[in-house]
């Protein structure tokens, strides 16, 4: 190990907590799925340390694993984002609080 | 060596990081992100993660930053006045940031911690890494290809316009 592990899990989760920031106090749809692309990294980083401090492959592994999720959940959600445009030609998260059906 | 350079990345990807999340311009904040990615991927690298780390260049920095950029700049989300200001405000800190990962990837090629210093550190070899990922992981590799197949046929479903598509030639009936 390089570091030792508690700084590597600060990191992250200083990372995290950005992301999470992110997430709740931007009101744009593209920005709150740029926070969470931001708090999926920062999960990636934790995993890729522990498995540094733990000798095996297995974080690693997790973070492929991660990076598919994330590959679907971009492909979705961004998806998403361009019928909402076409819905009411806004992307402000509080012009979409009423549910039909 | 290795250390002083984690902790060179680790402040340039916490700043990267910051300038994304206070953007006003969504292009703007991709682009920092994009940043932000590059150092993560020399930090995975310095864990001992070069296989996670060339997939973080192809697919976070590659694939999804450009799918992003590509959905703000067809839906126009950008704001399209000129910033007011002097040009550095708007340059400076994407040029010292890429400038400092430019450096850290030079210094990184050159001293190669670990390598010659005799570091121990743990490094995941790509035998280690496909024998793990295909023998113990493979239900979940299986699972993973059928979400992803999901996930393109959710976005297809979820993408399609009501619009009934013609082609130019043809007459609409």
């Amino acid at each position: 190990m390089i570091v030792p592990l508690s700084h590597i899990l600060g990191f992250s989760s200083a990372l995290f907590v950005m992301g999470l920031a992110c997430v709740l106090a931007r009101r744009d749809l593209i920005m709150i799925l740029i926070g969470i692309e931001i708090m999926l990294n920062a999960v990636g980083l934790a995993l890729v340390g522990a498995s540094a401090f733990w000798q095996k492959v297995d974080g690693q592994i997790f973070v492929i694993f991660l990076m598919a999720m994330t590959s679907a959940e971009v492909a979705i959600s961004l998806a998403m984002v361009v019928y909402l445009r076409r819905q009411k030609a806004t992307l402000d998260a509080d012009a979409y609080d009423g549910m039909k059906g | 060596m290795a250390t002083i350079l984690f902790y060179i990345l680790a402040t340039t990807a916490l700043a990267a990081t910051w300038m994304c999340i206070t953007r006003r311009n969504p292009v703007h904040a991709v682009l920092y992100l994009v940043n932000a990615f590059f150092a993560l991927a020399l930090l995975f690298y310095l864990l001992g993660a070069p296989l996670v780390a060339a997939w973080e260049v192809i697919i976070y920095a590659g694939a999804i930053m450009v799918l992003f950029l590509f959905i703000i700049m067809m839906l126009e989300l950008a704001p399209d006045q000129p910033v007011k200001g002097p040009g550095w405000r708007r340059w400076g800190p994407v040029l010292l940031l890429s400038a400092v990962l430019l450096c850290s990837t030079l210094l990184l090629i050159v001293a190669d911690p670990g390598g010659a210093n005799g570091i121990p550190r743990y490094y995941a070899s790509p035998r280690t890494f496909g024998y793990a990922l295909f023998k113990e992981y493979a239900l979940a590799v299986e699972i993973v290809s059928f979400q992803l197949l999901f996930a393109a046929v959710g976005a297809y479903y979820v993408g399609r316009s009501d619009k009934k598509v013609t082609c130019p030639g043809e007459e609409v009936p």
